[in-house]
């Protein structure tokens, strides 16, 4: 059975350590912090100025003046502090996030990132904090599906869609597979999803497969 | 004495050109100052380059001004919202003109702008379409683009309390772009929910000093929800 979006999330959470200060990205990508235990103190840095998100409020307990890069009402961590925008970038972009995690439409074995414009439609792409993020964090990875709806591998050797940022991409997480992207190698294959086999898993990926 | 406070949206608006650059705070909602957005379309002003991180949700706001017509060209991180429906439109039919750029390079184009620097490096955007036109150097066997200072004519901002110096104390994630651009523009106009005798705002709780603007208009929207206790 491949993993569900939940599961990939909770996969993903598994291997962030304590102490890390992470950004998420918009989508699967948020759904990783619902699975980081409150005893692991990781702190969750959102774009528009929150360093140290907490949890989704309860009801009732909404403050409008609190949301995250996806325009969704957060709650604040104990400990946690505002910047404006220049500062929450300059934090970005000068390498303070350990880990950044981004959903894509492609990923390729170089670690090239694709994932905010594709020709398929007409209206204007929509970049965000996607470059700076791929630019700045000390580590990217991607979370995604394995393949697009009508089955297309999102692992591809060379990327077709405009780039993100080029040879940034460390780890992919899909829901069959937990995959490594090394530099002059390529993709290597950390971990199958249950019931997922090797041969499966190279049928379904436009790319050379390694494995250690 | 200094007072920068002003009675009302249209005296705070007052004197905005035709063919301004006008900077446009907020993220999502919070921060954005939409009844000043409000009052430029009431003020009249055209053939305008809207700044800001989104281009406008539904029909209102910055999406009316749109649609009215108002805007020649968006700069803007993210064009897409929850229901971008102006803006894709005029885009298609090529009546707006769009310039995408990355978010931190907007906030920190907008912010040398503000403390005279005219351009600067960064390595967002290196190697991609995006970097197109623009000068790219290496440093330290590195890839960096040369982006340019972004200054504003208007900067039209949102803060939760100000006093008569135009010394500002945001809210929550409210702070966002409007402190990079009440540095940036020669005309930086802020709507703030609460108006605070001079002293009364702690000097470590202000982010922008008075320094930055001209005028502060007091918006005052009733409500508990909006009294800082109720957060």
């Amino acid at each position: 059975m491949p993993f569900t979006r939940d599961q990939m999330a909770a996969r993903l959470a598994d291997d962030v350590p304590e102490g890390w200060c992470v950004n998420l990205g918009i989508g699967i990508p948020t759904m990783v912090a619902n699975h980081v235990p409150p005893t692991r103190e990781v702190i969750f840095q959102s774009e528009n100025g929150v360093i140290g998100m907490g949890p989704a409020p309860a009801k009732g307990h909404e403050d409008p003046w609190l949301i995250n890069a996806g325009k969704q009402l957060i709650t604040l961590a104990k400990g946690a502090s505002f910047v404006g925008h220049a500062d929450s970038f300059a934090m970005i972009r000068g390498g303070h996030i350990d880990l950044c995690v981004l959903g894509a439409f492609e990923v390729a074995e170089n670690g090239d990132l694709a994932n905010w414009a594709t020709s398929e439609n007409d209206t204007a792409p929509a970049v965000g904090g996607a470059m700076d993020l791929a630019a700045g964090a000390k580590r990217l990875w991607v979370i995604m599906e394995h393949t697009t709806k009508d089955g297309r591998s999102k692992l591809v050797e060379r990327c077709g869609y405009p780039l993100t940022g080029l040879a940034c991409v460390r780890r992919v997480y899909t829901n069959l597979a937990v995959l490594d992207v090394v530099p002059e190698k390529g993709f290597v294959v950390v971990d199958l999803a249950p019931g997922v086999t090797l041969d499966e898993l190279r049928a379904k990926t436009a790319a050379p497969l390694h494995t250690n | 004495m200094i007072n920068k406070i002003v009675q009302s949206v249209a005296d705070a608006l007052a004197g905005v050109k035709d063919g301004s650059t006008v900077l446009i705070g907020g993220f999502g909602s919070v921060g954005q100052p939409d009844v000043l957005i409000e009052g430029l379309i009431e003020q009249g002003a055209s053939n305008l380059t809207a700044v800001l991180n989104n281009a406008g949700v539904g029909r209102i706001g910055v999406a009316r001004l749109m649609e009215l017509g108002r805007v020649r060209k968006i700069v803007c991180s993210f064009p897409r919202s929850s229901d971008p429906v102006v803006f894709e439109t005029l885009y298609r039919e090529g009546r707006i003109e769009l310039e995408i750029v990355p978010q931190g390079t907007l906030a920190e184009r907008i912010r040398a702008a503000g403390a005279g620097i005219p351009a600067f490096y960064t390595a967002t955007a290196a190697g991609t379409k995006l970097e197109q036109g623009k000068e790219a150097r290496e440093f330290e066997g590195k890839r960096y683009v040369m982006e340019r200072a972004l200054p504003g004519d208007v900067a039209l901002i949102e803060a939760w309390e100000a006093d008569r110096w135009g010394n500002l104390v945001y809210r929550g994630s409210g702070a966002n772009f409007n402190p990079v651009m009440a540095m940036a523009a020669e005309l930086t106009i802020a709507q703030v929910q609460h108006i605070r005798e001079l002293g009364e705002l702690h000097p470590h709780m202000i982010m922008t000093p008075g320094v930055y603007v001209n005028r502060v208009v007091q918006v005052d929207r009733g409500g508990d929800w909006l009294t800082p206790e109720a957060g």
